[in-house]
């Protein structure tokens, strides 16, 4: 396969996020974007005349807002500026990264500011996603972002006892590092102890996708600043962290095995084989550091883990099982608590490589790795199964490694 | 820096209709599709063919939460990239270059559609481009917007309602060599200016009309241009500009950021003075007035001039809008792709009827948000 050569090399500078939580009575929809804007320029040490382009993006059918990048600019100092606004759904703050770093990287502009938000305390998220499906075919079936299927496929090929302990672990794994975020939306201070009350009581939603189990719906932006290696060079007030490679696999809107047929590679995996073969990557658990996976629901994020790491059988959950994913462990998933913990939409694909930026630099916090992180993934996830999937590093040095 | 350029190799337009009840939008993408692949026979083979599809569309209009999902089908992005500009379709274009131009597809893609017929009211939608707070509640849409514009733009130019009904009977003549155009019915001035008022000064035949579109467009690498096309178009130039939100922090007459829109892009294009180097232009004239006032910020009018610059027969001078323009009829989030693909038929010497000789440099012009709080410019040569 051919190797990815971009045009010239793009970091990220700077890294920047409010506050996530189900209502933001104190902000309205700029106010809340201006205050990542601001905390995304600070981190960078830059001002908003230093940006020559702004790439924004939500799911404004959630707010109800036309056009909203219109009304955000008062927030995202886009006034003067080039401006972009990009959507792919659930899956857009991912894209908007990889909009800014195409943007960087083809020479048009040299430091390009990438905003996502919602406020979904404003809609109804349900109804939103419900509203996605084919008005003739499929809206009556649609039950929003709630999907039971995984977990009773799961049941199936696991046993009912495996598949659900597994579920829940990945639940409360991801409880236990939200806590140790103090931006996380949710944080419910769960313990291992929990699990069989939890599998027993919690709400059933779809099947045996409970309440626990699901994302939460929250208000939150998070802007990124990416810049090119030139700038770079003249000096950044944090070290820079390399975007080397994305891809986005997107699929037909048909929700795949819905009927039974035979199950079609997930985007996932394509999106993973694909990116990793063009990168030389042969065994991305070794690779990687740390992985900050788009997380809609407990179920999912044990299925997807498979995927995304090119894993057979039940590889993944003995690794789960092992605790070879805790936030010590060989290949720690989520140390900001995921989208279990915090979904503000619009932002929540952005905050994977955001988080997964501050890993490499060390600037996380209470939910900083121990040991260094030098390789990072990060994923979105929206549509109907569509996937983003991006590489970050700590040092340029892949660069070296002969492609050819 | 890269010195690379990126090629329009096709263009195909779905014709605008007033109300295409008995299509579906995925069917008019699909005949766009179509379109594309038979000029060029471009496939979508993994290391080939398109891997990377930029599309546009809007979740209002469409009445659908992730609007591109429903067409991602006809958009061949099965196991494709994809990505939606939500914005007008001519940024798809200043989009799609930046990623043929990053090194990460050899082509691209661009599908772009809308059904303004679906929806009760283009109206209702646009008051939903206002904050919730003060512009949302005393009703303001991109109409009324428009009508303070038109207000203040005759005054400070000297447009009369004649000026008014001169533009639109003069589209509608362009348009009726356009078979792509939505209303080609040649009218005379009285009926437009007896044409019933939808908000002071602007009437129903000043403002476009209720459209349903579809177009789209491939472009490719220098490299890789010449293996779908022999006459490749080139994108030499593109910029866009945000003003600010309230329309009383704005002068709404004086095209702040379409001259810095237009500044940006000729620079990157090499253009001096536009009035002299460029053969063809197509604006984004929603309404009759915005025309002359787009010329202004485009360089090709001095400011306030518009009258004169009609009077002295301006539009035919600089080949504005041969198309029929939008006032002929296009909807409102890829009215500018349709601007750009009117150029690219020009440039390449396919534009039928409408065909002038000579083109060489043609630009495409796109505005969105209320009284043109945001504009785009796109550079294209031969």
């Amino acid at each position: 396969m051919k190797m990815h050569v971009k045009n010239r090399n793009v970091a990220v500078i700077g890294i920047g996020q409010t506050s996530l939580s189900s209502h933001k009575e104190d902000q309205n929809q700029v106010e809340m974007v201006q205050e990542a804007v601001i905390n995304t320029l600070d981190d960078a040490g830059l001002k908003i005349d230093d940006i020559d382009c702004i790439v924004h993006g939500n799911m404004e059918l959630f707010e109800m807002q036309f056009a909203p990048d219109l009304w955000h600019s008062l927030g995202t100092g886009a006034c003067g500026k080039d401006e972009y606004r990009i959507t792919t759904g659930g899956t857009t703050g991912a894209t908007l990264v990889c909009a800014a770093d195409n943007l960087v990287a083809s020479g048009l502009y040299d430091t390009v500011l990438a905003i996502g938000m919602e406020k979904l305390q404003e809609g109804n998220t349900t109804g939103g996603i419900t509203n996605m499906a084919d008005p003739l075919w499929f809206r009556n079936l649609q039950t929003g972002a709630l999907t039971g299927t995984t977990a009773q496929e799961m049941i199936d090929e696991f046993g009912e006892e495996r598949a659900k302990r597994a579920a829940m672990r990945y639940r409360i794994m991801m409880d236990k590092h939200a806590m140790l975020n103090p931006r996380a939306h949710r944080r419910f201070g769960l313990e291992y102890s929990q699990m069989e009350d939890l599998m027993a009581n919690s709400p059933p939603l779809v099947g045996e996708l409970r309440l626990i189990h699901m994302c939460s719906q929250s208000d939150g932006a998070a802007a990124m600043i990416f810049t090119s290696e030139e700038k770079v060079k003249r000096g950044t007030k944090h070290p820079p962290v390399w975007v080397r490679d994305h891809i986005q696999v997107h699929r037909e809107e048909t929700i795949p095995n819905l009927f039974g047929f035979n199950k079609p590679e997930m985007t996932h995996r394509c999106a993973a084989r694909t990116l990793f073969a063009r990168n030389g990557i042969q065994n991305p658990v070794e690779y990687f550091d740390v992985f900050e996976m788009y997380d809609p629901s407990a179920w999912w994020a044990v299925d997807w883990l498979r995927e995304f790491l090119l894993l057979s059988g039940d590889e993944h959950l003995r690794m789960l099982e092992a605790g070879e994913f805790d936030l010590d462990g060989r290949l720690p998933i989520n140390p900001s608590g995921g989208v279990i913990a915090s979904n503000p939409i619009g932002a929540t694909a952005m905050l994977r490589p955001a988080e997964a930026a501050l890993q490499i630099r060390g600037d996380a916090g209470g939910h900083q790795i121990q040991k260094e992180v030098r390789h990072a993934l990060a994923s979105g996830f929206g549509g109907t199964f569509w996937t983003a999937l991006m590489i970050l590093e700590k040092d340029l040095e892949w660069q070296e490694v002969n492609h050819d | 820096m890269t010195t690379q350029r990126v090629a329009i190799c096709a263009v195909a337009q779905h014709r605008n209709d007033p109300d295409l009840w008995h299509k579906r939008f995925q069917g008019m993408l699909l005949d766009v599709l179509e379109d594309l692949q038979t000029q060029t026979g471009f496939t979508f083979d993994e290391e080939t063919g398109v891997n990377t599809i930029v599309s546009c569309s809007d979740d209002f209009f469409d009445a659908r939460t992730i609007s591109n999902n429903g067409v991602a089908d006809v958009l061949g992005a099965q196991y494709r990239g994809e990505e939606k500009m939500a914005q007008e379709g001519l940024n798809a274009l200043g989009y799609a270059q930046a990623v043929i131009l990053s090194g990460h597809a050899g082509l691209v893609l661009v599908m772009g559609h809308c059904k303004e017929s679906q929806a009760e009211s283009r109206n209702a939608i646009t008051n939903l481009g206002f904050d919730p707070f003060y512009g949302r509640a005393v009703g303001l849409d991109y109409l009324n917007a428009a009508a303070l514009q038109a207000r203040a733009y005759m005054k400070k130019a000297n447009l009369t309602e004649g000026h008014l009904a001169g533009i639109v009977v003069r589209a509608r003549q362009c348009a009726a060599r356009n078979p792509y155009a939505n209303a080609r019915e040649i009218i005379a001035a009285g009926k437009v200016m007896s044409s019933p008022l939808l908000c002071d000064p602007i009437r129903e035949l000043h403002a476009y009309p209720v459209s349903d579109g579809a177009v789209g467009m491939l472009l490719a690498s220098e490299e890789r241009a010449r293996e779908f096309t022999d006459r490749p178009v080139w994108l030499t130039g593109f910029a866009n500009c945000m003003d600010s939100y309230f329309l009383g922090d704005r002068d709404l007459t004086a095209n702040f950021a379409l001259k810095q829109a237009a500044g940006r892009a000729y620079r990157k294009a090499g253009i001096a003075d536009p009035r002299k180097e460029i053969d063809l232009v197509e604006v984004m004239d929603a309404y009759a007035h915005q025309q002359p006032l787009w010329l202004e910020g485009l360089g090709f009018c001095g400011d306030g001039e518009g009258a004169r610059f009609l009077d002295e027969g301006g539009p035919g001078k600089y080949r504005v809008n041969l198309s029929g323009g939008m006032l002929a009829g296009n909807p409102l989030v890829i009215a500018g792709l349709y601007r750009a693909a009117e150029a690219v038929l020009q440039l390449r010497g396919e534009a039928g009827e409408r065909q002038v000789p000579d083109v060489r440099r043609a630009l495409a012009h796109s505005t969105a948000g209320p009284a043109g709080q945001f504009h785009s410019v796109a550079i294209l040569e031969k």
